[in-house]
């Protein structure tokens, strides 16, 4: 019993170690931006999906539909992981500098080039549900307001950037939420190849953490990892996407329920 | 990318095609035992929501929140380290049977219980009326009327686990993706990314398409078919008005 007590002493003295917090925190700041980033571009590249599927039905606009559409469900019915390994071999990215990867936290610009591969991964991923969210608010929008913004003089594209995407947009705020919940739980499938985001660094830590719980002796005696580092850091790493995901299903939940009232 | 162009690449593929079927036959074992596993999870959570006692709804609440908050891979890894480094010898076929089930079984719970809530309290009532007792009224009248509403988003979630199974390769797996992985980066086999990496793709689309093509189209006829009873009545009531 003692026994156990000191592992589970040793355990969360890995957490109380700054170097260990600051580098899992920082990972927590890679999930969160990486979250963001791709949110945002894949509404970009949702919503011309969307728009595409939805009204490019006419004329040799019709290619571009299938195209959409072929986008759309290749990347729906095929897992986030393949994307990982496609990009990670194919998908070309720009040099980035030394200073740059130094910013980052990279000791070297070929983890800054994977991070950025990954990013594009999980931001294709997330375009093609993103479309189909955005479709499903397009599809919401009355048809009146079409015909009344047509009959107001409006041309077919400031119809739809000032006056349909934006009912359209409102209509899914909550959904899209909801997506973020998703991306942040799926930006640990990029801790299959960098490791810069909670995930990653939670598992790399655990690789190390005879270094950190305190077993170590010298390098003929090099400690052991003990089933308590595992239970502390894992469960460290399920609080911390917890509290972020939690709140965020908070937010979504009160909002369906105004809503519906 | 110019690997896909390569007769040679192509030829190595073909020559290691049973690697790639075992590959999704092992995909398709874990997402079917994970998904017999999910059920019985998904509709022990579903039922315990919707039974109206108290601590029942706590533990069904806090089940769903905690699996659907959390990543899976962040799940699959917990299991596999927490098991190793207590000395416990699962094998990781098991581990992925497990933990895809408990994943999904959360969202299999929030299926099951939007729709038993689906069904009027009316028919509870008179079910109770007649003499039916909880399990009764449950097998023999609530459950089958949520069949139809269930089915899409379950056929969804089948279509998600058959995806998830891709997670089994961050603990050493043999699911669909590990195997495409081992094959373009194994010494022997090694290189050719683009035929391995568009077979790999291609035989998870030809499984999960017709999947969520039907679930899209029941989906859609539901929706249908709804407008219509609306329809209907209103043009019912209408009619009474004149």
């Amino acid at each position: 019993m003692s026994d156990f007590m000191n592992e589970l002493r040793g355990s969360i003295g890995i957490l109380r170690n700054p170097d260990v917090m600051g580098y899992l925190l920082k990972g927590l700041l890679f999930t969160l931006g990486i979250s963001i980033i791709a949110i945002l571009f894949s509404l970009l590249i949702g919503a011309v999906l969307a728009l595409v599927r939805n009204y490019c039905t006419r004329g040799p606009a019709r290619a571009l539909r299938k195209i959409a559409s072929i986008y759309i469900e290749l990347f729906r019915n095929t897992p986030l992981m393949l994307w990982m390994f496609v990009c990670f071999v194919m998908c070309p990215a720009p040099s980035f500098s030394k200073d740059f990867a130094k910013l980052l936290g990279f000791s070297s610009t070929v983890a800054v080039k994977t991070l950025f591969k990954a990013t594009v991964a999980l931001t294709l991923f997330t375009s093609a549900i993103m479309a189909e969210i955005i479709r499903g608010g397009l599809n919401s929008v009355a048809k009146g307001q079409f015909e009344a913004a047509y009959s107001q003089g409006f041309g077919t594209f400031r119809t739809m950037t000032l006056i349909v995407l934006p009912q359209a947009f409102r209509n899914i705020i909550p959904t899209l939420l909801s997506q973020m919940i998703t991306t942040i739980k799926d930006s640990s499938y990029m801790s299959s190849l960098v490791t810069v985001e909670l995930m990653g660094c939670t598992k790399l830590i655990i690789s190390k953490a005879n270094t950190y719980n305190g077993t170590w002796v010298d390098r003929f005696n090099r400690g052991t990892i003990n089933v308590t580092d595992v239970f502390v850091l894992f469960g460290f790493a399920f609080i911390v996407y917890f509290a972020i995901n939690f709140t965020l299903s908070c937010v979504v939940r009160r909002m369906r329920t105004r809503k519906r009232a | 990318m110019d690997t896909i162009f390569s007769a040679k690449a192509w030829a190595t593929v073909w020559q290691y095609r049973a690697t790639f079927l075992n590959g999704l036959l092992n995909t398709l074992e874990s997402a079917v035992v994970g998904l017999v596993i999910a059920m019985i999870i998904g509709f022990a959570i579903g039922l315990m929501a919707t039974s109206g006692k108290r601590w029942m709804q706590v533990v069904a609440r806090v089940y769903v929140e905690f699996f659907q908050n959390t990543p899976l891979i962040l799940q699959v890894c917990f299991l596999y380290y927490a098991l190793a480094y207590s000395g416990v010898r699962i094998t990781v076929v098991v581990i992925g049977f497990v933990s895809l089930g408990l994943y999904h079984g959360a969202y299999v719970g929030e299926v099951v219980r939007a729709g038993i809530q689906s069904i009027p309290a009316g028919q509870f009532d008179a079910a109770r009326s007649q003499g039916f007792g909880y399990a009764e009224t449950m097998r023999a009248i609530i459950l089958p009327q949520t069949v139809k509403i269930i089915l899409p988003p379950m056929v969804n979630q089948v279509v998600a686990l058959i995806k998830n199974t891709s997670c089994l390769y961050i603990i050493g797996g043999a699911d669909l993706i590990a195997t495409t992985y081992n094959f373009v980066t194994g010494e022997s086999t090694g290189g050719a990314y683009g035929p391995a990496y568009l077979v790999g793709g291609l035989l998870f689309f030809l499984v999960c398409y017709p999947l969520s093509m039907m679930a899209g189209r029941w989906e859609r006829r539901l929706k249908e078919r709804d407008r219509q009873v609306v329809t209907a009545i209103e043009e019912q009531e209408g009619g009474d008005a004149a």
